[in-house]
């Protein structure tokens, strides 16, 4: 078991002709993902890595059965990419674009939400259930099956932490980088009750940083709903207030967000909170007793 | 992006959005120039810098003559103002705003941020206006009126009248701060800003609604569509070696600290100055070097770095993915033939290929490159030799 995605999910990309694409469209094959198809518009018709390609999304949907559309369009065009998906029936849109403008992604998340279409990202590596399905940009190789169910707004730090918690012997049902853009789509609130679900994650990791109050919210969550062990790290703890720091969400504003009010939060709510991001796989493998 | 205060009531002129009458100087002469063609018998001189809290540190005077407007402008163009937001080293002023004066009756608040939380635009309002608004929040936050304007519906009356009547203006004040709110909401929509702040918003006595101050900060990833913005970006007012990272594509903030460091992606950047702290070290920046790590953007990163006199240590933290380490510890060894590194490097190379990384980094012999086993050993090693500490 997962969530969201599992080795039968049929996948198909938009931006699927494009540099970035291909390269991981090719990657996600090789790991194993039912890539169905793409659409890139006026390129319908078209064979790319040996998969059809379509002009619009709805085409590619009827042709293929695709629930999930993984998205590469360029930034100006990404929260169009996003409503066509809506608009066509896909049930998940996992979008990787980095620098799309939040008023897009704000109409773009709407939009979505009304025609019942769930959104990962944007800017994230995307999803991956181990050994079974990867819908991103992530090294597919350090995600090995195990108990854990990972949630994280950082792209390497969710590889530093499938990393450590594999080196302490175990490993991962399905990882989420849910992103760190001020909007972003499926957050720790709606994955936590489907960890809780799925019953072969025994433990969650849950990684943040400073900005927003999606932690908090998260904290208050788990602290009536969910009776599997939560360890986090919140990143951030030593940033200074007003800067940006690199995540255009990642900026403590007017004294809001900062790492220390999360940790707190989460503290307060039974979570393993961890001051060093060295120690978010021993403490996994301590609260499982392995 | 930030802009200045008389960009920002330009753009608000354009949308309706009612200010006093001003114009930007960059020398005395022109100062006074510029009050005598405004007219009146009273001028406000305020330093143009990005930074609130200018009042209290002498950047904001009264004049009661285009001669005094002089005298002030000269006496500020130049200085260096310490606020509470420009940090200790305080910015310099290179021009002044002269504005007519205002007849101030009552002063309130009036700003616009996204609520991350809603995922729309809120509107909010005080009457504790010219405070620091942050202040008001803690202390206050029942003196804050919030209003989340969905923006598949736009601003409507009742937003307005929500406001209005939290504000407990009198009956005839409504229409005119109405009228003022939804052009402000426009200004927001259109331009992709993230935050504005009229602090204060001032009611005059003959009851007309002025913005006195302005302040306004866009989405980077909107700038593309905003040439006009994009065109009022002033330079001076950023750090440069900040804008200097920008360039290469690298996201770069200065810190206080010595341990330099140099990580791929902005979530494991934060988390390596966190751990340099754990260990109880002090981060000398934040720098990401994106997914790529390639020899280039290694190199401009220990230039980067190496331009903060402060650093006696830099920690190398990259998780390789798709990309592989061997190539990274090339790169880096690269990197240290272009760019003179005088300071002990902390190599930590995890991911894929790693162990080849550990191979090329040990061959290659270099005394000052010294290879971490994790990420916790490297801030270790990384904090420990910032002391002078490591053998």
């Amino acid at each position: 078991m997962s969530i969201l995605v599992n080795k039968d999910t049929k996948v198909i990309v938009q931006g699927f002709t494009g540099k970035e694409g291909t390269f991981h469209s090719q990657q996600c094959i090789d790991y194993g993902t039912k890539i169905v198809g793409g659409v890139t518009p006026g390129k319908g018709g078209q064979t790319h890595l040996d998969r059809p390609v379509f002009n619009t999304v709805k085409e590619a949907v009827d042709a293929t059965g695709a629930t999930v559309s993984l998205i590469f369009v360029p930034p100006a065009f990404t929260a169009d990419a996003v409503m066509e998906a809506a608009e066509a029936g896909i049930d998940l849109a996992v979008i990787i674009t980095e620098g799309a403008p939040v008023k897009d992604m704000m109409y773009a998340k709407m939009y979505a939400t009304k025609n019942g279409m769930k959104t990962i990202g944007p800017n994230c590596p995307g999803i991956i259930t181990a050994e079974e399905c990867k819908i991103g940009i992530m090294p597919g190789f350090i995600f090995k099956k195990g108990p854990v169910g990972l949630i994280s707004k950082s792209g390497t730090l969710t590889y530093e932490a499938s990393n450590q918690v594999v080196k302490e012997g175990l490993g991962i049902t399905t990882a989420v980088g849910i992103g760190g853009d001020p909007i972003i789509g499926l957050s720790y609130k709606q994955l936590l009750p489907m960890f809780e679900a799925d019953p072969e994650t025994e433990a969650i990791v849950m990684i943040g940083e400073i900005g927003g109050t999606l932690e908090i919210e998260a904290a208050e969550y788990i602290k009536e709903n969910i009776t599997k062990p939560v360890v986090a790290f919140i990143a951030g703890q030593t940033a200074p207030k007003g800067k940006r720091m690199g995540h255009a969400g990642a900026i403590i504003s007017g004294g809001q967000g900062t790492a220390q009010e999360k940790m707190e939060a989460l503290r307060a709510a039974g979570v393993h909170v961890v001051e060093s991001p060295a120690d978010i796989g021993k403490t996994v493998a301590k609260v499982l007793g392995k | 992006m930030n802009i200045h205060e008389y960009q920002a009531k330009e753009i608000f002129r354009q949308y309706g959005v009612p200010v006093p009458r001003g114009e930007v100087a960059f020398s005395g002469p022109e100062a006074k120039e510029i009050a005598r063609k405004l007219g009146g018998n009273l001028w406000v001189v305020k330093a143009q810098i990005h930074a609130g809290g200018r009042g209290k540190a002498g950047g904001v005077k009264l004049a009661r003559s285009p001669e005094e407007v002089e005298k002030i402008a000269e006496e500020m163009l130049g200085m260096t103002l310490v606020t509470h937001q420009t940090g200790p080293e305080g910015k310099k002023v290179e021009k002044v705003y002269v504005e007519e004066g205002a007849d101030i009756q009552k002063e309130y608040y009036l700003g616009m941020v996204l609520d991350r939380s809603s995922e729309m635009p809120v509107m909010m309002a005080s009457t504790e206006g010219g405070m620091e608004i942050e202040e008001v929040a803690a202390k206050n936050p029942e003196k804050i009126i919030k209003v989340a304007i969905d923006p598949t519906i736009g601003f409507q009356g009742f937003h307005g009248r929500k406001l209005a009547f939290g504000l407990g203006l009198a009956k005839e004040e409504i229409r005119p701060f109405i009228q003022f709110a939804e052009a402000l909401y426009k200004v927001y929509m259109d331009k992709d800003a993230n935050l504005i702040e009229i602090n204060p918003l001032i009611k005059t006595g003959d009851g007309k609604f002025l913005a006195l101050d302005a302040k306004m900060g866009f989405d980077d990833n909107a700038i593309f569509r905003h040439p006009d913005i994009h065109e009022m970006r002033d330079l001076s007012e950023e750090d440069p070696v900040e804008h200097e990272a920008e360039k290469y594509g690298l996201s770069y903030v200065n810190l206080d600290g010595n341990v330099g460091c140099m990580v791929n992606g902005a979530g494991l950047a934060m988390a390596t100055m966190d751990i340099i702290k754990y260990e109880g070290g002090e981060p000398a920046n934040f720098l990401d070097v994106g997914g790529g790590a390639s020899a280039e953007t290694v190199a401009k990163g220990f230039e980067l770095i190496l331009q903060d006199e402060n650093v006696k240590s830099i920690f190398v933290n990259i998780f390789g993915g798709i990309v592989r380490c061997d190539r990274i510890a090339n790169g880096i060894l690269q990197a240290t033939k272009e760019v003179e590194v005088n300071v002990p490097v902390i190599v930590r190379l995890d991911g894929t290929n790693a162990e080849e990384a550990a191979e090329i980094l040990k061959n290659a012999n270099i005394p000052n490159i010294i290879p971490a086993t994790d990420l916790a050993d490297g801030a270790k090693k990384a904090v420990a030799a910032a002391k002078g500490e490591l053998r």
